[in-house]
């Protein structure tokens, strides 16, 4: 899609530069959360966003973050909605995102793990993202976000963020 | 399903999580350890998330111009949907914990049921809790039974604790002239099939928690037809207070 000012790639482009602020090395196409990007003539631009969590506060922020970098391109008008019609999943993480989690201190969703038991299902082996041990324990299914859970290295005993699965 | 009854079954859920999330939040900074004081908020950002997609949705179908802030903020108790259990004062994290844990054992069947409806979108919204329930499900039995299962004196104040907050609990599972009719025009809502997915949880995690079903009678509450208990007007008060003094306040 190309309207003579602005392409669809050159949009695309421009908001790789949109962060999740709790997690600044994820952008919004590593986190899988940008879900379209309409352009309607020559004054707007839509963009739907896929919330992570209902109550994850960092979707505001994201949302700003659309629209001013949008703006300073030049875009008169751009509106930034919330499409809930396919539910984020994890599953929506790109590898990219894995590599990048992993590097910055926070396990990646471990693929195929059973947090889908609401019931006394086993915490998932989370392998540690500094020593890369698998002898770790879960502190809390609640983390400092609302995406993370707490765990702790046994072996270099530090405590690490785990992105956890929802799915 | 006519709006109407999309409407009210809206209000209903994003009732029960805003006051239930209002409540769970008095508890930021008191939490027993760090951990579980993030946990709790976890959880009340997570309901009070979910309180805003379905009470703007309720706006959007009523088509009055009330927005989510409209519905939270300039409702009087007696048009809150919610069920009363969700209202009950904290008491102690046992009784936190169990008044949380008969809530998510229902809470997770109905959205279950709601995320299988023909109307898209609350069945988008159902599909996006059910997720983050499954989470408060298993964090709530795990403590049922740590506590439960715990020491002479945590069973005791849970077994207490449960007789506090047992009589509230009838109100989730029984169908009222509200579920009758929406079950008869929506096949896919089953308030009894509700009921039984409820009562296997419950009757799972007491028997690992060592906890027993308290013999009292329920209750016999009509929140959800806005008849609420005494502890309402003192949440509202503080959580409507602000937008109420300084309507047009803003961040």
């Amino acid at each position: 899609m190309h309207n003579g000012k602005w392409s669809l790639d050159q949009i695309h482009d421009w908001l790789s530069a949109v962060k999740d602020p709790e997690i600044p090395v994820l952008n919004i196409h590593d986190m899988g959360i940008l879900r379209s990007i309409d352009i309607l003539g020559d004054e707007l631009v839509v963009v739907a966003i896929a919330p992570t969590y209902s109550g994850c506060p960092a979707m505001n922020t994201i949302a700003n973050d659309v629209r001013r970098i949008l703006q300073s391109k030049g875009i008169p008008r751009v509106e930034v909605v919330e499409s809930l019609q396919h539910p984020w999943t994890t599953d929506w993480l790109s590898a990219e995102a894995h590599e990048k989690l992993e590097a910055f201190g926070i396990a990646p969703p471990q693929i195929g793990s059973p947090d889908k038991t609401a019931l006394f299902s086993k915490a998932v082996t989370v392998p540690c993202p500094q020593c890369k041990s698998r002898n770790t324990q879960l502190v809390s299914q609640f983390g400092s976000t609302a995406c993370k859970a707490l765990y702790r290295c046994s072996d270099c005993q530090e405590p690490f963020d785990y992105f956890k699965c929802l799915r | 399903m006519s709006p109407n009854h999309s409407f009210e079954l809206c209000l209903r859920m994003g009732d029960n999580g805003l006051i239930l999330g209002q409540r769970l939040a008095e508890w930021c900074g008191h939490g027993p350890i760090l951990e579980q004081d993030i946990a709790l908020t976890n959880i009340s950002l997570d309901l009070i998330g979910q309180a805003r997609l379905w009470l703007s949705l309720a706006g959007q179908i009523e088509g009055q111009g009330r927005d989510e802030d409209k519905l939270a903020y300039f409702r009087d108790a007696n048009e809150f949907r919610h069920l009363n259990l969700c209202e009950q004062p904290n008491g102690h994290w046992g009784t936190t914990i169990l008044r949380q844990f008969l809530f998510d054992a229902f809470h997770l069947p109905l959205l279950e049921q709601i995320s299988k409806f023909d109307d898209p979108q609350l069945a988008s919204i159902a599909q996006k809790c059910v997720k983050e329930v499954r989470y408060h499900l298993r964090w709530s039995s795990e403590w049922a039974v740590r506590l439960g299962d715990g020491t002479e004196e945590s069973h005791e104040k849970m077994q207490q604790a449960l007789a506090d907050v047992w009589p509230f609990a009838g109100e989730a599972i029984l169908a009222n002239a509200f579920d009758l009719e929406l079950a008869e025009i929506n096949p896919a809502y089953n308030i009894q099939m509700v009921n039984k997915a409820w009562w296997s949880t419950v009757n799972d995690v007491f028997n690992q928690a060592n906890l027993e079903v308290p013999a009292a009678n329920w209750a016999p509450q009509k929140g959800r037809e806005g008849i609420h208990t005494e502890r309402l007007g003192f949440i509202l008060a503080e959580m409507q207070f602000l937008p109420r003094a300084y309507p047009d306040a803003q961040w």
